[in-house]
């Protein structure tokens, strides 16, 4: 090798090293960041009581629970219509224009702005269907939000299923829903979670979807039924931010707020990982 | 008993405007091994899947003509694909084995067919383990991935799916070109052994394979069955001179 390309190598595998690397540090500051701000604000009392004085002490039990309901809520709708979705489309849909048709709509709907999503929600669940700002509306707004992911990854996943199994499966007489039921879907599951990771990450963070469907600026008690209203984690942190009621004094609570939602997404990742690792090991694949 | 286990009346089959099988009159009878070779694309797989209607996977596929198993016509309206799939086993050219348990991948086949009497599936994956030559090698190790297994032995235990189903008639797809000599040899020894209860057509790209296990060879080329006969007789004395240059490998 000449040396002028061999120095031009270097350059290029140490820039995109170093770029790698960079992500990486960024990720550490911001995470060491919200963690110094606001590991001295977590106590179990921040977990566990009700926000007070004016939302400068307490804690931010509601936001959690709230939080949790939406991501439940959202979930159970979306994932069941979404996997039943990308399943037809793989499966059963033809190669065809409607095909091409429904996919595109798929991304323009993964590419809509989040706040739209909430103006939408507001006018169909809130006003038209009379749901009100609830729990209901909220989890419905963000389900829709992130069906378009679950759709493409279950779409992906069915398709990464290889053909030789499917072909495996009917030339022992086995029907087209068995062999998606009994072959298909166990090799694509570990991936369909994948989907609904990214989903979990999402809802539990999105604020403007939630801002006119559900968010309740102070509400301290828990909701008793899905008609309720809540409050949420990262709706909980814009206030704390921008419109409490002495903002200097709710910073440090804002930072422990943050910390809270950072956690809770890093668990639930952890979780999926580990779900989708131990039944990739149970099908030995890779 | 019926005289032809399988058998084709001028049958064409396309591909949208492709005649990828023109005009095909063939029969095999029970108990017999028939090849079928010839250059790629010449229609060999084609024609095999015209058995198990595995050609009904594909859009755009028509047929005219007929083809028969056991008198009956496959493409009949009457005939259930399912029930003709679980006469007719396939063995395909890459193993293929589920990534389950290699119990679970013998037992499939009879889970399709709503058997659940455990006693009657245990000792029917156990027979169809030993039937194809593979109980030695995993018999303690039932509860493990299948994917554990060597490419000869997954190939085996395909067969053994298959065989677990009771077919009448195998149709192999290149069974052996995937694997090393050692596992090819026992592939062989295993479809000669298979001869004695079932009837087996068998697509092979390897002269020699041919050669080894069937009684019967068909050469295809273009989509036509172009020379059929003894096996004996296609190699050593064949009558079409497109025949003589293909298994003396002057073109394919």
């Amino acid at each position: 090798m000449k040396p002028g390309k061999r120095l031009s190598q270097f350059i290029v595998f140490n820039l995109f090293g170093l770029i790698s690397y960079l992500i990486v540090v960024i990720l550490f500051i911001i995470l060491g960041f919200i963690f110094i701000r606001g590991f001295s604000v977590i106590s179990w009392s921040f977990l566990s009581a009700m926000p007070a004085e004016g939302m400068t002490g307490g804690g931010i039990l509601p936001a959690i629970i709230g939080t949790g309901c939406l991501v439940v809520g959202s979930i159970l709708f979306a994932f069941p219509v979404g996997v039943l979705s990308g399943i037809y489309m793989n499966e059963y849909l033809k190669e065809n224009w409607f095909k091409k048709f429904i996919r595109m709509m798929t991304n323009n709907l993964a590419g809509i702005p989040s706040i739209v999503f909430g103006l939408f929600g507001m006018a169909l669940f809130v006003n038209q269907l009379k749901f009100g700002d609830s729990i209901l509306a909220g989890s419905l707004t963000l389900g829709l939000m992130v069906l378009p992911v679950i759709i493409r990854t279950t779409e992906e996943s069915l398709k990464a299923v290889d053909t030789s199994l499917r072909e495996g499966s009917y030339a022992l007489g086995a029907s087209k829903l068995y062999t998606i039921r009994r072959v298909v879907l166990p090799i694509a599951f570990p991936n369909i979670i994948t989907g609904l990771i990214l989903s979990v990450s999402r809802v539990s963070g999105e604020t403007a979807p939630i801002l006119f469907t559900v968010a309740a600026y102070f509400l301290p008690k828990l909701p008793s039924g899905i008609f309720d209203q809540v409050m949420a984690l990262p709706y909980h942190l814009y206030v704390l931010t921008t419109s409490g009621t002495n903002i200097e004094e709710s910073r440090p609570m804002a930072y422990g707020t943050a910390l809270v939602l950072i956690v809770i997404v890093l668990i639930v990742n952890m979780i999926a990982n580990a779900i989708r690792r131990s039944y990739r090991k149970k099908l030995k694949l890779r | 008993m019926p005289e032809y286990k399988v058998e084709t009346q001028n049958f064409n089959l396309f591909y949208g405007d492709f005649q990828a099988l023109k005009d095909i009159n063939f029969h095999a009878e029970p108990n017999t091994i028939t090849a079928f070779i010839g250059p790629s694309g010449c229609g060999k797989s084609t024609l095999l899947r015209v058995f198990n209607r595995m050609n009904d996977l594909i859009d755009g596929v028509k047929v005219t003509g007929k083809a028969f198993i056991d008198n009956m016509e496959v493409n009949d309206r009457s005939i259930r694909v399912d029930e003709l799939r679980k006469q007719v086993g396939m063995v395909f050219q890459k193993p293929n084995p589920f990534p389950k348990s290699i119990f679970e991948n013998v037992a499939f086949g009879l889970r399709v067919n709503g058997i659940s009497d455990r006693h009657f599936i245990e000792e029917r994956v156990v027979e169809s383990i030993r039937k194809a030559a593979l109980w030695d090698e995993v018999k303690d190790k039932l509860k493990k991935s299948a994917m554990e297994l060597s490419g000869g032995q997954q190939q085996r235990l395909c067969i053994a799916r298959t065989l677990a189903v009771e077919p009448s008639l195998i149709l192999m797809d290149e069974p052996a070109s995937a694997l090393d000599p050692i596992s090819t040899g026992k592939i062989e020894d295993l479809i000669f052994e298979l001869k004695k209860s079932y009837t087996i057509i068998i697509v092979t790209h390897n002269m020699q394979q041919a050669g080894r296990v069937s009684d019967y060879t068909a050469f295809f080329y273009l989509g036509a069955l172009i020379e059929w006969d003894k096996t004996i007789k296609i190699f050593t004395n064949p009558t079409n001179i497109q025949t003589q240059h293909y298994v003396t490998g002057k073109f394919g």
